[in-house]
């Protein structure tokens, strides 16, 4: 049992807010976490990959990313590791626009590239129907490496850790391929709302 | 050592708040009574944990700048902006607040006054305070292999430990301080301010040849010029410890 | 406000190592199974504070070591070193 810290509240903010998913506290600092060092990819050199099942490759870079349709994205954010920040606005693409020029699947995963070699998987099913986007704004302005530019996946329904920053590609897979946090303990799926952070949650 | 009396230090056990010093306009020493700590060997840091009413926990590793001692041990905090934790000790927490401690840890990182040889100090900022830990324990014992320790520090009014690292040697003392200033330097220096270059290694820091033990401190980026200068200036990179502190905010 | 991230070096991650393995582990050293490069511990590139804590080697990024703790497990994998030399105290 903790000894308690007489005057010590740290970087929660007052109780009482009834929009946050269970054991997360509101901050209003945007914490900056990584597994490692920052990659320095600028938004010319860029490119974007979406590899399907068969081998297919189809390629994108920045400008041709810009030419899909961007779209202003208001969401809230919850990290696996407590903090939730709400309001977040973000200008970006939704994944779907880039899957059309895919075609026809029979994949139902998901596992999303950075540059770096970090990954992680989702179900295709959850990068549709606005669900996801590719974004390459954060407050108005171009989104800088530490937060991960120039272009990270967002996937506001999910915790943090499933939206890859410095993104580079996305492979369709028959099977769920584990990325790197699901291959030591984190749950695979990653629902906030039912608090499914670790395996057998 | 005995098994069990390792395992005990490596779990968090109860510390309270004992006293506090100012150093500077934003950094401070805490005095942290610890029942059962037996010392600690200098280099050593310890965890702190800070546990709001509710449960939210937060923790962060601070090294121990006094020499070593059973029962205390001082830590010496700095405020960095938009923190969590560090705003609290150095500003907000009074003698009798309670906190959890887990160590001492890093046996890497230490210095030894079994070692007859000479030793190279060189910390930036708060990054001096695990080699006070290993000055004080020189001193207090009256150790005679050469110490010496190059400070680099914004400005003097950011100067840690101001009242024991005064310029200069002590009467009879083996070892030697000098303070540069990477911002602000007092008027009268002479060197003016700027970060810590080759010219500050060839002048204030022992000589390669002398196969001094180096143990360098401080943000990270200090920490990896620091070590590309002594690698120029001849030093044999295995005999650099050096330990890195975030530039990030704690 | 936007924080850094803190690039740091193993002997950041000391506490939570020490404590799963009952003794310092900061001294302990292997090669790096990316570069070759014979790595200590305490000179790791160690990023904290996200999911887990990742050490890195310094000389090419190769992920040496990774630890998870849930409130009830603690997982560790090391498969970025090819061993693990710790100094044996009779």
């Amino acid at each position: 049992m903790n000894v308690v810290s007489e005057g010590f509240s740290g970087r929660q903010q007052a109780p009482g807010v009834n929009l946050l998913p269970p054991g997360q506290y509101l901050t209003r600092d945007f914490p900056v976490l990584s597994a490692g060092p920052t990659p320095k990819v600028d938004r010319r050199v860029w490119e974007f990959s979406i590899v399907t099942e068969t081998g297919q490759e189809h390629h994108w870079d920045f400008a041709s990313l810009l030419e899909l349709g961007p779209e202003q994205i208001d969401i809230d954010l919850h990290c696996v590791t407590g903090w939730s920040k709400l309001a977040t606005r973000w200008g970006g693409v939704p994944v779907e626009a880039l899957l059309r020029a895919v075609g026809s699947t029979t994949a139902q995963h998901v596992l999303a590239r950075s540059y770096g070699g970090y990954t992680t998987n989702v179900p295709l099913a959850d990068l549709l129907h606005g669900q996801a986007w590719l974004a390459y704004e954060y407050d108005g302005a171009p989104l800088t490496p530490e937060h991960g530019g120039p272009v990270r996946l967002l996937i506001p329904h999910l915790y943090l850790w499933k939206s890859a920053k410095w993104l580079r590609q996305l492979d369709l897979t028959g099977a769920s391929q584990p990325g790197f946090w699901e291959r030591l303990g984190y749950h695979s799926y990653g629902d906030p709302w039912k608090e499914q952070r670790y395996w057998r949650d | 050592m005995e098994r069990t009396a390792v395992l005990a230090r490596l779990t968090w056990q109860p510390a309270t708040l004992q006293a506090v010093h100012p150093e500077t306009p934003t950094a401070r020493t805490l005095t942290l009574a610890v029942p059962g700590w037996e010392g600690h060997q200098p280099g050593q840091h310890l965890d702190l944990r800070l546990t709001a009413a509710g449960g939210y926990t937060a923790q962060r590793a601070y090294s121990i700048g006094s020499a070593p001692a059973a029962e205390t041990v001082k830590l010496t905090v700095e405020v960095t902006p938009g923190g969590e934790v560090s705003p609290f000790l150095a500003h907000m927490a009074h003698p009798g607040v309670r906190v959890e401690v887990r160590g001492p840890l890093g046996g890497w990182f230490v210095w030894s006054p079994n070692e007859a040889g000479p030793v190279q100090l060189i910390g930036g900022g708060s990054g001096v305070v695990p080699l006070m830990s290993m000055l004080r324990t020189h001193r207090a014992i009256g150790h005679r292999a050469p110490m010496r320790l190059l400070y680099s520090v914004r400005s003097p009014d950011a100067l840690l430990f101001a009242g024991e690292l005064t310029a200069g040697d002590q009467v009879g003392a083996a070892d030697h301080v000098t303070v540069v200033y990477s911002r602000q330097a007092p008027s009268g220096d002479l060197r003016g301010p700027g970060r810590v270059d080759a010219a500050d290694i060839a002048t204030h820091v022992l000589a390669a040849e002398d196969s001094p033990k180096c143990f360098v401190c401080g943000p990270t980026p200090f920490v990896e010029a620091v070590n590309e200068l002594l690698g120029r200036a001849g030093h044999d990179l295995h005999q650099i410890r050096a330990e890195r502190f975030g530039t990030g905010r704690t | 406000m936007t924080e850094t991230p803190d690039f740091l070096d193993g002997n950041a991650a000391a506490g939570d190592l020490s404590q799963l393995f009952g003794t310092d582990m900061t001294h302990v050293s292997g090669p790096c199974l990316g570069c070759g490069q014979r790595v200590v511990i305490a000179q790791a590139h160690t990023f904290l504070g996200g999911p887990g804590t990742v050490l890195r080697c310094p000389g090419c990024d190769t992920v040496l070591l990774r630890m998870v703790r849930s409130p009830e497990r603690i997982w560790l994998e090391t498969s970025g070193m090819g061993y693990l030399e710790f100094v044996n105290h009779p």
